[in-house]
């Protein structure tokens, strides 16, 4: 069962899939950008696979890697028991895919979430809007770049000067750096 | 006679200010123990805030009976977890809604400090936008911490002067943060 879902995509879509691997029982299926919407109808519409309840969509910010940004797609059967996990590159300069509301309606809900918090856009969709925080906010808080404590209140405060609190690197710190742990997607590639 | 007519105009001011004295006291005595709360629950705390409220810890012992949820029936604020900057404007809008005289409790870490949501969301503090009268702690509190807070208010009113009539206090120096660096956090 594990690479069930890899294989019949893989299959199915020769040219979409980059990679796939399976790992603890989960599989993930990494593809190209431009792919992703008929990959996800496929997933949802094919009798086999039977992914009809979109879990979430979230976002990693890669920030030191150059694709930057990677989205990842959470999907469950109810009817087979089975996940999989669909993850698409998308680069700093165009940080645009396509949307899969038209396929699963509650998505709308995880892509206003992603443009909030990491500026990712979404094409083939009304306007998004912002998710938690408000319109007048400039810049996207999850994004590695923003600065840790970079509060922009709308109405007058006290002026209380900010005193350093505990570790963390401090205002105007640059992005820490990272080793680079090997990942999941340097995995045996099944394609 | 210019004299006698001097002791007799200190006597009377001491009169007034007896009187001034007592009715402050009076009135301190009614409002301490007649404090009717707005419970301006945003986060955890108000799991806290509902077993102070509780048959258990009744906070109706201590004449602070009736949450009222409308801000012009309520003359103690209580502030009940985290505050973040998209509802500042709220909060200070239920303040300024309130008929004085008007108290306010900082319930909680959240609402004192920010607590340890020292991020890009979080108000640091209801202090930064409205007037605090008595700060709890605790993460949440302990409904006896609770009450020691509320016990505080009641001695501060009792210590307060209440006039019949009252004058509006001055308003606290707010800034306007427009030109705020936010990487440095400095004002420009
Ligand atoms: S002080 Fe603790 S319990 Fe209270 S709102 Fe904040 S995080 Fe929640």
């Amino acid at each position: 069962m594990s690479e069930f879902a890899l294989q019949r995509i893989a299959e199915r879509f020769p040219d979409a899939v980059v990679q796939g691997y399976s790992l603890h029982g989960d599989e993930t299926l990494v593809i190209e950008r431009a792919h992703l919407l008929e990959v996800a109808r496929f997933c949802k519409d094919d009798p086999e696979l039977d992914l009809k309840l979109p879990l979430s969509v979230t976002c990693v910010d890669f920030i030191d890697e150059k694709p930057r940004f990677e989205l990842v797609y959470t999907l469950y059967s109810i009817t087979k028991k089975h996940h999989l996990r669909l993850k698409v590159r998308v680069p700093e300069e165009d940080p645009v895919v396509a949307s899969v509301i038209s396929v699963w309606r509650g998505m709308d809900y995880w892509e206003r979430y992603c443009w909030d918090m990491y500026g990712v856009r979404f094409e083939g969709r009304g306007p998004v809007k912002r998710l938690w925080m408000y319109e007048e906010f400039e810049g996207h808080p999850l994004r590695k770049d923003y600065p840790l404590r970079g509060r922009q209140p709308l109405i007058p405060e006290a002026d209380v000067q900010d005193i350093y609190r505990g570790p963390g690197p401090g205002p105007g710190s640059p992005p820490a750096s990272r080793p680079n742990p090997p990942r999941p997607s340097q995995l045996p590639v099944i394609k | 006679m210019a004299e006698n007519f001097q002791a007799i105009t200190t006597r009377r001011e001491e009169a007034q200010g007896f009187i001034e004295r007592m009715v402050s006291r009076g009135l301190g005595w009614a409002r301490k123990y007649s404090l009717f709360q707005y419970p301006f629950v945003t986060a955890c705390c108000g799991m806290e805030y509902m077993s102070m409220a509780g048959a258990r810890y009744d906070i109706a012992r201590f004449g602070a009976e009736f949450p009222r949820f409308s801000p012009r029936q309520a003359d103690l604020l209580m502030v009940v977890g985290t505050v973040n900057l998209k509802q500042a404007p709220i909060l200070k809008r239920v303040y300024e809604q309130m008929a004085e005289p008007k108290w306010v409790i900082a319930f909680g870490v959240c609402a004192s400090s920010g607590g340890f949501y020292d991020n890009y969301a979080v108000l640091q503090g209801i202090d930064k936008i409205i007037p605090v009268d008595v700060y709890i702690p605790g993460c949440p509190p302990r409904p006896e911490q609770v009450l020691d807070g509320l016990i505080l208010l009641q001695e501060k009113i009792q210590a307060q002067s209440h006039k019949l009539i009252d004058r509006h206090p001055p308003e606290p120096e707010l800034v306007r943060p427009a030109g705020r660096d936010l990487v440095s956090g400095v004002n420009k």
